[in-house]
């Protein structure tokens, strides 16, 4: 089979570079065309909401967006209001509670669970079935458990101690608490089982070293498994974290708000604001605000988990 | 077919993902025919460069012809190559057949051209009885046959195989090593094989490319490269148990060059030296277990005293450890021969057989 | 015959040997079964069970009484009397605001914006998915990148600018308006979802199959999508929960006429006006929470794979 050119010949020719190469733009063609949808959203919606909500929130906006520049303005009459400085408020209880309850009593059942257990399977069932629930119907469960009249405060009574007292929904001291109760019942089963996979997630070994040494299991926890499952508790966190941030559906169920607002949250603020007060700007000021607070969550993480290991 | 022009011919070759650079200005001619072995440890770029070559990566520069023809930029269906995996990778969901016929189906093939293909295809890896099987039903060593035969019905020139029988165990990756050597000789297609094992390479190469962090250390027949290997690296690299490196320095002893180390001499009477071997320069000798002559095997020659250190019986063999002037060197000899620990030697090298390096630039002198 | 004394007597020699040997512990140790560490374990577990199930119990128990006997007071006290009127009042003839037609309505919104929104997310997803594992290009991992910190934003913060979109483009207010908006909020964490799962495949398959020729979308057809059966499930798992239990896009990207089952409940059991009938509360609580529930009982451990899958990597 004659060729014209034999490869010494082809080879010692002038070598085209690859860099002038002229298709470039549609090479992947079909992966570009895929991922369009994709490019769309992260750059419009996502990128570009942001940036214009953020914008917008230096502005005097009220019925319908309006680009008249106003600086600082509405942020200044957000932290003015007291309803905002209530809304931080529980924010800031239901926050530090429900990530000091959340994991605790997540990784205590975890722990439990991995103990080589009967039923095991049956009671993560139980624990992880209020996940699948909407925090509507969380909330209006446990409005009605919470009921003073006929929930667990009108059963105590009903029993004999007719002085018990215990109507989280009804008292703007305790309300966040009843919201807490309601919140940690529908989210602590991810949590354990999250925890779960990262203990199943460990070296046996670890274990057997543990009880050929001779160390008790609490102590064996504590020092060496705890430590060993830094990365799950970081992502239980952030996770967490971001998920408080956005709390808004339970509230909504559960008590609107009240009594008077005294289980106000950013998240609701926002809604009301933009959608119902015909305040666009200070909805958006304080909806700029909850991205700065998941910005402060986030950031830290991303940059420990992606940018200390990896380049750049 | 006696003519023995190029198959494939890889120009100026480089690839680089971002700041780490795999393959440097790499240039490989293959010929019509030829069995080559492209050998290295993971990482060495040597998967990477058989990539390149099936149009899987995109080298940054440089040019790959195949049969004449310049495919740089070729799609891999449209280069005339099949290739074969470690992981075999066929298509759990389809069974043999359908495996096989894909890539012909995908290209829109007659199905009376298809049938014929597998027919031959199977008939030369005897894997009929397993057409209408699925992939998870197959052992693996007939997984392999049939991504042998997934290459086979292509009908292709060029022959990639990425580390084919490294996740088979001992005794079914010999057995098919001995069938892929008589493939290559039934077929007489060029076949490019990527592997790690050195025993591979020997047995089955026409020609082994040694490479090392991207750059082909050597490029030879078996028998020079591990006879003659060009520097250290490759010496080291080939044989089981490894050579034995002594380091030391060149004097002149009487009018003779010797080679002295810990202030022991050995005659280098008999190297094929490639360079003059001037007193002083510091040198690494280099030689094979099996290139020791010990007590009875010595015909006279040079040789010294040394103590056994540990004996390692593997049945053919028998690898002893002597401590020889400050050195700890292996031996290989006869799995009869005993020594006990403690013991005192004689032994001579064959300085025919050993290789002299430069101790700065480790290549050979 | 003296051999034979002779063997009992090395018999006996053994015997003797054998009899001291099972004095000693032999076997498996025995186990108590009410050891205090099982008390414990077991107590422990059984009280925390029994919290996550009250709520549950509490539900179906008040919604199949009538409403003198919820009004008599003990919540957890079973029914005396079984009835399944709350159950056809809730689905049939509940108010929210003028409508009198009961759940039923956004039920069926619920399921006209499910269906499609799971059906277009998972197929956007996947296939983006799939190109972000296997095709990559300059810049398609940028884009990832600000898809997944989309994920962490609040969606507070986009939603506003998302309204005068679909207002713009004239489906705000429908339920093809929320469709969109579901795809473009589910697509961060199914994108991930199947880029993990497509990256873990192996890829020698994938070179494999552009060896043997096939392209794009023949690689995703008949290779990708025949291997993916249960990453899909565990999409469809997330999503269906996801999107039936959604509330805030329901409420912003709707209209009373559209609404989804939960911001119509919402709306039934937290309308100020009229007695209230917390018997039809519960059952349209339960009603609402039946579709996920259903979701989680069946999928079982797919459904944990999801969330942790879901969750850990978003």
């Amino acid at each position: 089979m004659p060729h014209p050119m034999s490869s010494q010949s082809a080879a010692s020719k002038p070598i085209p570079k690859s860099s002038g190469r002229p298709n470039q733009l549609f090479r992947n063609l079909n992966s570009k065309i895929a991922l369009t949808p994709m490019m769309l959203v992260a750059a419009v919606v996502f990128f570009g909401g942001t940036v214009w909500t953020v914008i917008y929130s230096f502005t005097n906006s009220r019925l319908l967006p309006r680009a008249s520049f106003v600086g600082i303005d509405q942020y200044e009459r957000l932290w003015a209001s007291s309803r905002w400085i209530i809304s931080i408020q529980n924010l800031l209880v239901y926050g530090i509670l429900s990530l000091i309850f959340s994991l605790v009593v997540g990784f205590v059942l975890a722990a439990l669970m991995d103990q080589k257990i009967r039923f095991e399977s049956a009671f993560r069932t139980i624990f992880l079935y209020p996940f699948a629930l909407s925090f509507i119907v969380t909330g209006l469960v446990w409005q009605w458990i919470l009921n003073p009249e006929f929930g667990v405060q009108g059963i105590v009574r009903s029993l004999g101690w007719t002085s018990f007292t215990f109507d989280p929904l009804y008292n703007p001291d305790i309300v966040i608490y009843g919201i807490l109760i309601a919140g940690l019942w529908q989210g602590t089963g991810l949590v354990m089982c999250l925890m779960l996979a990262g203990l199943r997630g460990i070296d046996e070994d670890i274990w057997k070293a543990a009880r050929v040494d001779g160390i008790p299991m609490w102590r064996t926890y504590i020092f060496v498994v705890i430590p060993m499952m830094r990365p799950v508790f970081i992502t239980t966190l952030v996770l967490i974290g971001s998920g408080i941030v956005k709390l808004y559906d339970l509230v909504v169920a559960q008590t609107s708000g009240g009594p008077g607002n005294a289980s106000e949250v950013p998240a609701k603020y926002v809604y009301d604001y933009m959608f119902q007060a015909q305040n666009l700007g200070q909805g958006f000021a304080a909806s700029t605000m909850m991205l700065l607070t998941v910005a402060i969550i986030i950031v830290p993480w991303a940059y420990l988990e992606f940018g200390g290991k990896k380049r750049g | 077919m006696t003519d023995l022009s190029n198959s494939v011919s890889i120009r100026d070759l480089s690839l680089s993902f971002g700041a780490v650079t795999v393959l440097q200005n790499l240039d490989l001619d293959i010929k019509d025919g030829e069995f080559l072995v492209l050998l290295g440890s993971s990482g060495c770029g040597k998967s990477t460069l058989l990539n390149c070559i099936a149009g899987l990566l995109e080298p940054t520069d440089g040019q790959i012809f195949i049969k004449d023809k310049n495919v740089t930029w070729e799609e891999p269906k449209d280069r005339g190559i099949g290739m074969v995996f470690q992981s075999y990778a066929l298509y759990p969901q389809m069974t043999v057949e359908k495996n096989l016929s894909f890539g012909l189906r995908v290209a829109g093939m007659p199905k009376e051209e298809i049938a014929k293909r597998i027919a031959r295809a199977s008939n030369i890896l005897q894997i009929e009885p397993l057409l209408q099987r699925k992939p998870a039903a197959l052992s693996g060593g007939q997984r392999q046959r049939v991504a042998i035969g997934r290459a086979l019905v292509r009908d292709v020139d060029v022959f990639l195989f990425d580390e084919p029988l490294s996740n088979l165990d001992a005794k079914l990756r010999s057995e098919l090593r001995v069938e892929i050597k008589r493939l290559h000789q039934s077929l007489k297609n060029t076949m490019i094989y990527v592997t790690h094992d050195q025993i591979e390479a020997l047995t089955l190469a026409d020609r082994i490319a040694i490479m090392k962090s991207g750059v082909i250390q050597q490029l030879d027949d078996p028998i020079t490269i591990y006879n003659r290997p060009k520097n250290k690296f490759v010496a080291g690299f080939i044989g089981s148990p490894s050579m034995n490196f002594l380091t030391g320095e060149l004097a002149d002893e009487g009018g003779r060059t010797v080679f002295r180390t810990n202030g022991t001499s050995f005659s280098l009477a008999g190297y094929e030296a490639t360079e003059t071997l001037p007193p002083g320069r510091k040198v690494v000798l280099g030689v094979r277990p099996e290139h020791i002559k010990v007590d009875g095997d010595l015909a006279g020659e040079e040789a010294h005293d040394a103590i056994v250190d540990i004996e390692e019986p593997m049945g053919a063999d028998n690898l002893i450890w002597l401590k020889l002037a400050g050195h700890t060197i292996s031996v290989r000899i006869g799995g009869a021969r005993r020594y006990a620990v403690g013991a005192k030697v004689r032994l001579g090298f064959d300085m025919t057989m050993a290789s002299l390096f430069d101790a700065e630039t480790e290549d050979r002198i | 015959m003296a051999n034979v004394s002779i063997l009992n007597a090395t018999g006996a020699a053994i015997d003797a040997v054998r009899t001291e040997v099972a004095a000693g512990p032999r076997g498996k140790r025995p186990k108590k079964v009410l050891s205090g560490r099982n008390i414990m374990v077991y107590g422990t577990l059984g009280l925390a069970a029994l919290y996550y199930l009250l709520p549950l119990y509490v539900m179906v128990v008040t919604s199949l009484k009538g409403m003198p006997e919820v009004r008599l007071g003990n919540i957890f006290s079973p029914p005396m009397e079984i009835t399944f009127e709350p159950w056809v009042k809730a689905w049939a003839q509940a108010c929210t605001g003028l409508n009198c037609d009961g759940l039923s309505r956004g039920f069926w919104n619920s399921v006209r914006i499910l269906v499609p929104s799971v059906i277009v997310s998972i197929a956007v997803a996947s296939v983006s998915g799939y190109a972000l594992a296997n095709w990559r290009f300059k810049g398609s991992e940028l884009f990832f990148s600000v898809l997944i910190i989309g994920a962490f934003i609040p969606y507070q913060v986009m939603i506003y600018p998302l309204v005068i979109i679909l207002r713009e483009i004239g489906i705000y207010g429908s339920l093809t308006g929320l469709v969109i908006v579901h795809t473009i909020f589910g697509m961060p964490i199914l994108t991930l979802l199947f880029r993990n799962y497509f990256a873990g495949l192996p890829e020698e398959l994938f070179k494999a199959a552009r060896i043997d020729g096939a392209g794009f979308w023949q690689i995703y057809g008949r290779i990708m999508l025949p291997m993916s059966l249960p990453i899909f499930v565990v999409a469809i798992i997330i999503q269906v929960t996801g999107i039936w239990n959604d509330f805030l896009f329901g409420v912003v990207f709707t209209r009373p006429d559209t609404y989804p089952m939960t911001v119509q409940l919402n709306n039934i059991v937290n309308s100020v006006q009229g007695v209230k009938e917390y018997n039809v509360n519960m059952a349209a609580t339960l009603l609402t929470g039946a579709v996920p529930l259903i979701v989680y009982f069946v999928s079982g451990r797919l459904f944990v794979r999801g969330i942790a899958a879901g969750a850990v990597k978003g």
